[in-house]
């Protein structure tokens, strides 16, 4: 297979990749791993005449922890740079594991973090963990730069708020106090399957009591969904089977999947029951895994 | 940037230097080229193999500095400068890598077709960890389709060259 003809270039900073993007407008497209932005152009969904190249930049490649900041991620690392991260190891495990579970081998020494949010699609693995962490994106374009909440970003399937000229250059996971998290993921397959649910739990205990919580769910909206309700409702609460089981059942109300060829609608609500039930036991039980 | 020259149809070719196998090569290309194609009609390297050409069979499978990715999916000028091995590169001296050795012991390819691609993924494998589990062979080469025989003598392959280095 080929592709079509562009020009190509491979600025040596976020600012020129910016200025790139700004001048050539919306015949441009910016390209880091090329693990969506290729396939796109393989698949004729894609056309552009000049592709900026900043998978390779140094300054995104970055993960380390900042203390008052938190950890923070370079939007250029890859799957795999995430996966053997020995700060993510020794802070968040949960963060870690997640991108470990995207694709294969191959693509995860390719495809970076920042891609994975900029695509948008509903069943990524990152997203859900990243927001239960209450991460942060920062963003960089030709009229400056901005700092969002990632559960902010996405708008739709395969949309963000990213203007054309604008690149998410990193992620803060601030110090925030969650003594617990994980990400499940429910595949057809253990490996290269996209997620048919996705579960990502976050807990701040006190002895027993939860004193907050995030529950964020993939592939089961348009963009990926915090169980608001079933967050609330574990509030002050004793953690407990009994206790998860009542807000798995109120996760599996708050989500609007759709049926598609992995999954019927009906099966993706009962399966946000169960695993947001495995996942908060996972977090409250188990710290960051 | 890399210097590029325009052709006499108005389209722009890139310099590159690119070690492949431990050869230093200096080409004009495209910027459509893509490695998977540059390794096989540019170099002639054929041991590469193109079959589902979006990121999910691991038949086009090379190292890019030491690690396993899926030359489809690379761009060749993101890999100037940069290092790729491919399954023509494992031999060495005459002498076949020890993973040859046990793939054709073990009988494990049938047609063959996935075969460099697997055992550049476990070339990956034995380079980072000599001693892995079952599971970890397993999960090196799950982004490699194998649709003859299975994976079970694969498995196998990489699990008796990893004792026998």
């Amino acid at each position: 297979m080929y592709l079509q003809d562009f020009e190509y270039f491979r600025p040596g900073s976020v600012e020129e990749a910016c200025q790139l993007l700004f001048t050539y407008g919306f015949k441009a497209k910016a390209i880091a791993g090329g693990t969506d932005v290729l396939i796109k152009m393989k698949k004729d969904l894609l056309a552009p005449e000049v592709l900026v190249a900043i998978g390779q930049l140094p300054q995104l490649k970055n993960i380390e922890y900042i203390p008052g900041r938190g950890v923070v991620i370079g939007a250029g690392a890859t799957h795999n740079d995430i996966q053997n991260s020995k700060v993510l190891h020794e802070k968040y495990l949960s963060v870690a594991e997640a991108a470990h579970q995207m694709a294969n081998n191959q693509v995860r020494n390719l495809g970076t973090v920042g891609g994975n949010i900029s695509n948008a699609v509903p069943s990524a693995d990152m997203p859900p963990i990243l927001i239960a962490l209450d991460t942060t994106v920062k963003i960089v374009g030709t009229k400056g730069e901005r700092t969002l909440l990632l559960e902010d970003v996405f708008t739709g399937p395969n949309q963000t708020v990213l203007e054309h000229d604008e690149l998410i250059t990193e992620f803060v996971i601030p110090d925030n106090g969650f003594t617990g998290s994980t990400y499940f993921k429910f595949g057809l397959r253990a490996s290269g399957a996209l997620a048919v649910v996705g579960v990502a739990a976050a807990v701040k205990m006190e002895g027993d009591v939860i004193k907050d919580a995030r529950i964020v769910l993939g592939a089961v909206s348009p963009v990926p969904l915090r169980a608001k309700k079933a967050e609330n409702f574990l509030k002050g609460k004793q953690a407990g089977g009994e206790l998860f089981t009542e807000a798995g059942i109120m996760a599996s109300h708050e989500c609007r999947p759709i049926s598609d060829i992995r999954a019927s609608a009906e099966y993706r609500k009962d399966m946000v029951r169960v695993f947001t039930m495995r996942a908060l036991d996972k977090a409250v039980n188990e710290g960051h895994v | 940037m890399a210097n590029f020259v325009v052709d006499t149809d108005g389209i722009k070719r890139y310099l590159v230097n690119i070690t492949v196998n431990g050869t230093k090569y200096t080409k004009m290309i495209k910027a459509n080229s893509l490695l998977v194609n540059f390794l096989r009609e540019d170099l002639d390297l054929t041991g590469t193999k193109r079959a589902c050409e979006q990121g999910d069979c691991g038949a086009c499978t090379v190292l890019l500095d030491g690690k396993p990715v899926n030359s489809c999916m690379v761009l060749t000028l993101s890999v100037d400068g940069r290092e790729v091995t491919t399954v023509e590169g494992l031999a060495a001296n005459a002498k076949l890598d020890i993973l040859q050795e046990k793939f054709m012991e073990h009988s494990a390819p049938q047609c063959g077709f996935c075969a460099p691609g697997i055992l550049m993924s476990a070339k990956a494998l034995l380079m980072k960890n000599p001693h892995p589990t079952e599971h970890e062979v397993r999960e090196a080469i799950a982004g490699n389709l194998c649709r003859c025989t299975g994976y079970v003598h694969y498995v196998e392959a990489i699990l008796d060259a990893a004792a026998s280095q």
